[in-house]
C-alpha cells in the first residue's frame, strides 16, 4: 500500500504526459508512413504552438485566441511542408532530412529573435488549469482530461482515416506511393492533409502541455519532439494506435524514473537519492535503441523487405 | 603520366597548405587582440575546431553514406578527457569544488617536471590523442549495436545515445570524474601556448588549433584515398553491390565510425582548448545540426567543401554578421530589426536556401585541387573509365 501509495502520483502524471507525447507523436508517425521523413521540425512547431498562444492570449480573450493559435500553427505546418519538403520530393531521402533539420535550426532561431531568448509564461486556461483532488493527491485538472481527450481524438482519425475518402487515399500513399499516384490520388493534397492533421493534433497537445510547465523557451519543443519520435518508433513507426501505446509507456517510465529516487527511499530499498532523475531523458534513447536492435518494426510495425 | 600529374597535384597542394600554416603563425605574432582584425583569429580558431569536426562528419555522412548525428556526443567526450588530464594539481580543488577529484594527474604537468618545456608540449598532444581514444572507445561501444541499423534509425539512434552520453557526463555520482553538471576549466589553453626562444616569444595560441586541424585532416584524406577508403564509397553507393564484391560490411562501418569518432574527440579536444571551458550542456543535439549544415554548406562527399563550408560558417556567424545583432549592418542603422538574433534568423535562412536550391553545397563531391586543375580530373575521369570498361 505504502509502494501504491507513493507511485501513484508518478503514475498519474506520466499518463498525463504520454498523452500529451501521443499528440504530437501521431504527426510524426502519418508523416513517417507517408514520406518516410523524420520531421524533425515537429518538434519546433509543437514549441512555436506554444509560443503563438503566449502572444495571442496577451491580447484578446481565449475563446478567440485558441481557435486562432490552432489555426495559425495548422498554417505554419502546411507552410513548411510546402516550402521545404515539397521541391525535394524526388531528391535522396537524406536530402529531405538535412531540409527538417534546416527547418527545425530555422523556427529556433526565429524564436529566439522574436522572443530574446526569454521565458515566455503560458497563459493559466481556467477550468482546464484549476486544482482537483484525485485518490487523496492534489493535481491539475489537465493532468485528468489528457488522457481521456487524447483518446478521443485518436479514435476520432482512425474512423477519418478507415472511413473517409481522404483517409482512403491516405492509406493508399503510405503503401505505395508511385502506384497511388497512378491510380489519380492526388499525392499532394494527401501529404497537405497529413501535415495538417499532425499539426493540428500537436497544437492540441502543446495546449496540454505547456499548461503544466512555467512557460515557453525556443528549445521547450526538442525533447518533447524527440521523445515523441522515440514513441512513435516503439509502436511501429507508420501505426497510429502503435504510436499513442508507446507514448502512454514512454510517459509513464519517464515520470517513474524522475520519481525513482523518492520512491525507492520511501519504500527503504536504499537509503540515500541516487541521483536517477538524470536519466529521465536518457532512458527514452536507452528504450529506442533497444527496441531498434531487438525488434526494428516496433510493436506494431508492418516488416519491410529490402529489394536489390 | 597520371601518376605524374598526381604527384604534382599533391605537391602543390602540400605546399599550399605549408604556407598557410606559416601564414598563420605570421598572423598569430602580428595581431594584437585589441586590433579590429582579432575576429581573424578567433575565426581561424574556432573555424578550424569546426573544419575538423565537419570533416569527421563528412567521412561518415559524404564518404560512408552512414548518416549519423552523435557527433556533439563524440565531441564532449573528447572535450572532456582532455579537460580532465590537464587540469594542475593548484587548481584541482577549486575546480571539483563539491567533489572530490579522482583523477588526480595532469599530463603536461608531469611531463614539465621531468622534461621541462618539451613535456608540456607533449602533454597537452598525449592528452588530445587520448581524448580521441576515449572517443574512438564510446564509439566502438556503440557501434556494435547500432551500426546494423538503416539511414534514418541510424540517425536518430546515434542521436539518442548522444543524449545518454551527455546525461551519464552530468550525473551526480560521476561528479568526482566529470564534475557533474558543473564547468571543467583552468585546464591547458591556447592562450597560455607560447615558445620561448631566449629573449623572444612566439605565440602559437592559433597556430596550435590550426595545426592539429591540419594534421588530422590530411590524416582522414589518406584514409579516404586508401582501399579502405574506397571500401566506404563503395558501401555508400550500393550497400548489396558492395557486399557483393567482397567488402564486409561491418568491418568497414565500423572502421569508418571509429574514425570519424576519433577525430570528433580531437576536435572536441581542440574546442575544450580553444574556449577555455568544458561543460556538457554545450554539447547538445544542436550543435551535431550545426555541423551537419556545414557540411552540406560546403558540399557532402568534399573535405575541402566541409573545411570552406565550416570556415564561412564560423566567420559569418563571428565575424561577418555580428552587425546584424548589434544594430548597425552595411551601414544601416536599425536598431528594432538588427537586436539579438536577428544574425541566427539570416543565417538559417541562407542555410535553408542552400539546401534547398543549391543541394550540392559550395563544392559539390570536388575537391579544391580539382579546381585548379579542371583538364586533369576530366582526363583521370576518362582514364578511369577506359580502365572500367577494360
Amino acid at each position: 500500500m505504502e509502494l501504491l501509495k507513493s507511485v501513484l502520483p508518478y503514475l498519474i502524471s506520466g499518463v498525463s504526459v504520454g498523452g500529451q507525447y501521443a499528440l504530437i507523436a501521431i504527426g510524426y508517425t502519418m508523416v513517417y508512413g507517408i514520406l518516410r521523413l523524420i520531421n524533425f521540425a515537429h518538434g519546433d512547431v509543437f514549441m512555436v504552438a506554444g509560443l503563438i498562444m503566449v502572444y495571442l492570449a496577451a491580447s484578446m480573450p481565449l475563446y478567440v485566441a485558441i481557435p486562432l493559435m490552432i489555426v495559425l500553427t495548422v498554417a505554419l505546418g502546411f507552410a513548411i511542408e510546402r516550402v521545404a519538403y515539397k521541391p525535394l520530393r524526388n531528391a535522396p531521402r537524406m536530402s529531405v532530412m538535412i531540409s527538417a533539420i534546416g527547418v527545425s535550426y530555422l523556427i529556433q532561431n526565429l524564436a529566439l529573435y522574436i522572443t530574446g531568448g526569454l521565458n515566455k509564461n503560458y497563459p493559466a486556461i481556467p477550468w482546464i488549469s484549476d486544482k482537483v483532488s484525485i485518490f487523496g493527491m492534489e493535481t491539475t485538472r489537465v493532468t485528468v482530461i489528457t488522457p481521456f481527450l487524447t483518446v478521443i481524438l485518436v479514435v476520432a482519425l482512425v474512423l477519418l482515416i478507415n472511413h473517409t475518402k481522404i483517409g482512403m487515399a491516405m492509406r493508399a500513399v503510405s503503401r505505395d506511393f508511385e502506384t497511388a499516384q497512378l491510380m489519380g490520388v492526388k499525392i499532394n493534397n494527401v501529404i497537405s492533409a497529413t501535415f495538417i492533421i499532425g499539426t493540428f493534433l500537436a497544437a492540441v497537445g502543446s495546449m496540454l502541455y505547456f499548461t503544466n510547465y512555467p512557460g515557453v523557451v525556443p528549445t521547450s519543443g526538442g525533447m518533447p519532439g524527440l521523445k515523441a519520435f522515440v514513441a512513435a518508433v516503439f509502436g511501429g513507426i507508420g501505426s497510429i494506435p502503435g504510436a499513442v501505446i508507446g507514448a502512454f509507456i514512454i510517459g509513464i517510465c519517464e515520470s517513474i524514473i524522475k520519481g525513482l529516487d523518492t520512491i525507492l527511499v520511501v519504500n527503504g530499498v536504499i537509503a540515500e537519492q541516487v541521483g536517477f532523475s538524470t536519466f529521465s531523458d536518457a532512458f527514452t534513447f536507452a528504450l529506442l535503441i533497444v527496441v531498434l536492435v531487438f525488434k526494428p518494426t516496433g510493436l506494431f510495425g508492418e516488416k519491410t523487405t529490402d529489394k536489390v | 603520366m597520371l601518376q605524374k600529374k598526381n604527384n604534382k597535384k599533391n605537391f602543390i597542394s602540400l605546399i599550399a597548405v605549408a604556407l598557410f600554416l606559416v601564414l598563420v603563425l605570421v598572423l598569430d605574432q602580428i595581431i594584437r587582440p585589441t586590433d579590429k582584425m582579432s575576429m581573424l583569429l578567433t575565426v581561424l580558431q574556432k573555424g578550424s575546431v569546426y573544419a575538423l569536426a565537419a570533416v569527421s562528419m563528412n567521412l561518415l555522412n559524404g564518404f560512408t553514406g552512414l548518416f549519423s548525428l552523435g557527433h556533439a556526443g563524440f565531441m564532449l567526450v573528447g572535450a572532456y578527457t582532455y579537460a580532465i588530464f590537464t587540469i594542475p594539481a593548484e587548481s584541482r580543488d577549486t575546480v571539483y569544488q563539491y567533489y572530490d577529484a579522482a583523477i588526480r594527474i595532469s599530463f603536461p604537468e608531469v611531463l614539465r617536471d621531468n622534461l621541462g618545456a618539451f613535456g608540456t608540449v607533449l602533454g597537452v598532444v598525449l592528452a588530445v590523442l587520448l581524448a580521441g581514444l576515449v572517443a574512438a572507445f564510446f564509439a566502438w561501444l556503440i557501434g556494435l549495436p547500432v551500426l546494423k541499423l538503416k539511414s534514418d534509425y541510424l540517425a536518430i539512434a546515434t542521436l539518442g545515445f548522444a543524449e545518454i552520453i551527455r546525461a551519464v557526463f552530468q550525473w551526480g555520482k560521476l561528479g568526482p570524474v566529470t564534475n557533474g553538471s558543473n564547468l571543467l576549466k583552468s585546464f591547458e589553453r591556447i592562450s597560455t601556448f607560447k615558445l620561448t626562444l631566449g629573449e623572444t616569444t612566439i605565440k602559437l595560441s592559433t597556430f596550435v588549433p590550426v595545426l592539429i586541424a591540419v594534421i588530422c585532416i590530411a590524416l582522414i584524406v589518406l584514409l579516404v584515398n586508401s582501399t579502405y577508403g574506397r571500401s566506404f564509397k563503395a558501401i555508400r553507393d550500393d550497400e548489396i553491390a558492395a557486399e557483393a564484391m567482397g567488402i564486409n560490411l561491418a568491418k568497414h562501418k565500423m572502421i569508418s565510425f571509429v574514425a570519424s569518432s576519433f577525430f570528433a574527440g580531437i576536435s572536441g579536444a581542440t574546442m575544450a582548448m580553444v574556449l577555455g571551458i568544458a561543460q556538457a550542456s554545450n554539447f547538445k543535439s544542436a550543435m551535431t545540426y550545426e555541423i551537419l549544415l556545414m557540411v552540406v554548406l560546403g558540399g557532402i562527399g568534399s573535405i575541402s567543401g566541409s573545411v570552406i563550408g565550416s570556415m564561412l560558417f564560423v566567420a559569418a556567424s563571428e565575424w561577418w554578421l555580428r552587425g546584424l545583432d548589434s544594430g548597425v549592418f552595411l551601414g544601416i542603422n536599425a536598431p528594432g530589426i538588427f537586436r539579438n538574433g536577428f544574425r541566427l534568423v539570416v543565417f538559417s535562412v541562407i542555410i535553408m536556401v542552400v539546401v534547398l536550391f543549391f543541394r550540392k553545397g559550395i563544392m559539390g563531391d570536388k575537391e579544391l585541387p580539382d579546381l585548379l586543375k579542371p583538364r586533369a580530373k576530366k582526363a583521370s575521369k576518362k582514364a578511369s573509365k577506359k580502365e572500367v570498361t577494360k
